[in-house]
């Protein structure tokens, strides 16, 4: 996700900086309202956890591993203004002192992996806090599925900026549906750990949990075990719901060269993409007339293929480390 | 993104870019960096002045070739999608041997490599020279709000220790016999996620209360102050105006 030089035009990261800078202008007299004269070592310690839990490689598959990106995780823990702000610092230092990201790049990475997966991660776990259950068992699922989500939101952000300041002329929906298809799988493992650092510290020190403040103490003890295999499954079947909704934005007007080719009246003469006569072309399943319903298939299936290519990579991989591990022991 | 960041890039030296003030050296990466992001692709030679004027910076670090050559090799997965778009972009199609592709998408991929190794070895050249304190004194100087600076100058003291801590938890586990394979078996990995949040935010009280009971006003002391060099401006504005005028020629004649 630390998008190095060059992405996108230097405009766009010229216009995003601006916004991330005053996002954190914003962050800033929310904090210090918030923690006084606590904030700087406070969040400085905070920022330091952050740097710290991307280092975090949790298990995906076959011994594969994947690392937090920790937007969500902080907002929900440390309220979404500091959590920007504490984002924000780990991502500027990773860029300066670690070459981690680009420099004209910083704009947008700001924007995608602190504003918005802090800001728009706090507001889906807030949504979401209101249809579930007042309780711990709330709290961390709405944590896990808003962690998911706010992965998939910033996918999708990279790729409206993308709309805005392409680099190269790949479409929106070519760049969109890679983006969030493989984000998708990403915010699993994001969700999943994020749901379990929060409960963990629910355990421990609820009143350090920024987003189950409105608890008392009797909902707060209010906490149903699930086995591992059952959130896992979960995670991935609502990573399913997700891709049918998300892939209803995917198509709809014709993007930007289609329209000039139709005003131009060249389209007939262009030829069509290789997969133009696939059965999911455009997103859409022929032979189903529903619109709606064709879209939401294509999305399941996406996913499936996603899912399924990714795990036969990840085995690949596995077995190869799992060689080389045995090897060396 | 991997273990053992912490430590940063700084490598120690008595290079002229070791001894270039911070702020000079921070003002003339940020400022090349983003003229030549401003460059039009189209206006190659361009590029390759800015490229040349990345190659003298690297020369001064004294660095050798073989370890900046390794650090620039960082930046390949992330320009990996760029190898891909000349395939998937639209427009006109060029033959090239056997394969087919866009030439407008060929121009996206030279875009994005040239530039992202640009970005780069700047950044190695910054990084590589300057302890990340200097880097946070000289983004103090050039008016970054000093909450902003002293918000990460505490986060990279403690980062040492917090990663330490990580470590720790890490081996006790790993000397249990926990080698987790699949994302059912994280769970242990998540918790420790959980108390190390805990321990962070802990540890933050004890020192913010260490620091009252020594007079902290909300306001961190300057402890030294410096004047910068003309000299290292003078560097730092010869750096910037080279991208500068190699980008304005650029759009000119494009």
């Amino acid at each position: 996700m630390h998008a190095p030089d060059g992405f996108l035009t230097g405009g766009t990261a010229i216009a995003t900086a601006a916004i991330s800078a005053g996002a954190i202008g914003f962050s800033l007299r929310q904090a210090r309202k918030e923690l006084e004269d606590k904030q700087i070592p406070l969040a400085g310690v905070a920022a330091a956890f952050v740097f710290a839990a991307q280092m975090f490689n949790f298990p995906v598959a076959a011994g594969t591993t994947g690392h937090l990106l920790g937007g969500a995780l902080a907002a929900i823990l440390l309220g979404p203004a500091m959590g920007t702000l504490v984002v924000s610092v780990v991502v500027v230092v990773q860029a300066l002192a670690f070459a981690d990201g680009g420099i004209t790049a910083l704009g947008y990475n700001v924007l995608n992996m602190a504003v918005i997966t802090a800001f728009g991660g706090f507001a889906l776990f807030q949504l979401l806090r209101r249809v579930m259950p007042k309780s711990a068992t709330g709290v961390v699922a709405a944590s896990g599925l808003a962690a998911g989500l706010s992965v998939v939101l910033s996918s999708m952000a990279f790729s409206i900026e993308w709309l805005f300041g392409a680099s190269a002329p790949v479409s929106f929906d070519t760049v969109f549906g890679a983006m969030v298809g493989v984000h998708t799988l990403i915010g699993i493992g994001e969700g999943i750990i994020t749901a379990l650092a929060v409960s963990a510290v629910l355990a421990s020190r609820p009143d350090l949990v920024h987003g189950a403040r409105d608890l008392d103490r009797a909902q707060l003890a209010e906490r149903k075990r699930l086995p591992m295999r059952t959130f896992v499954l979960g995670a991935v079947a609502t990573t399913f719901v997700v891709a049918m909704v998300v892939s209803q934005f995917a198509v709809g007007d014709p993007d930007g060269l289609e329209k000039v080719a139709i005003d131009e009246g060249f389209i007939d003469s262009a030829e069509d993409h290789t997969f133009g006569e696939g059965i999911f072309a455009d997103y859409a399943t022929s032979g189903i007339d529903n619109e709606t319903l064709s879209l939401a298939i294509a999305g399941a299936v996406g996913v499936t293929i996603t899912l399924l290519v990714g795990f036969g990579m990840f085995r690949a991989l596995g077995t190869g480390r799992q060689a080389t591990r045995t090897s060396a022991a | 993104m991997s273990a053992g960041h912490h430590e940063g890039l700084f490598v120690e030296g008595h290079s002229r870019l070791h001894r270039m003030a911070p702020e000079a050296k921070v003002a003339a990466a940020v400022g090349f960096v983003f003229a030549v992001a401003l460059t039009p692709r189209y206006a190659w030679w361009s590029i390759v002045i800015d490229m040349v004027a990345v190659v003298v910076a690297l020369a001064l670090t004294g660095f050798a070739p073989s370890l900046i050559a390794r650090r620039i090799l960082a930046v390949v997965p992330f320009v990996l999608f760029a190898f891909l778009i000349p395939f998937i972009a639209d427009g006109e199609q060029v033959t090239v041997g056997p394969l087919t592709m866009s030439r407008e998408g060929l121009w996206g991929t030279w875009n994005i490599v040239s530039k992202a190794v640009i970005g780069i070895s700047v950044s190695i050249a910054l990084a590589g020279t300057t302890p990340v304190a200097d880097i946070l004194t000289g983004l103090g100087k050039l008016r970054v709000p000093s909450i902003f600076t002293a918000i990460a100058g505490f986060m990279f003291r403690y980062l040492e220790l917090i990663v330490a801590d990580l470590g720790r938890m890490r081996t006790a586990m790993t000397s249990r016999g926990y080698r987790p394979q699949w994302i059912w078996q994280a769970k242990p990995i998540a918790a420790s996620a959980g108390s190390m949040f805990v321990r962070s935010y802990e540890r933050g009280e004890r020192v913010h209360a260490a620091m009252m009971s020594r007079g902290f006003t909300g306001e961190m002391p300057v402890l030294r102050t410096h004047v910068t060099p003309r000299n290292d401006w003078l560097l730092a504005g010869a750096f910037v105006a080279t991208a500068l005028t190699a980008a304005i020629l650029g759009a000119l004649t494009t």
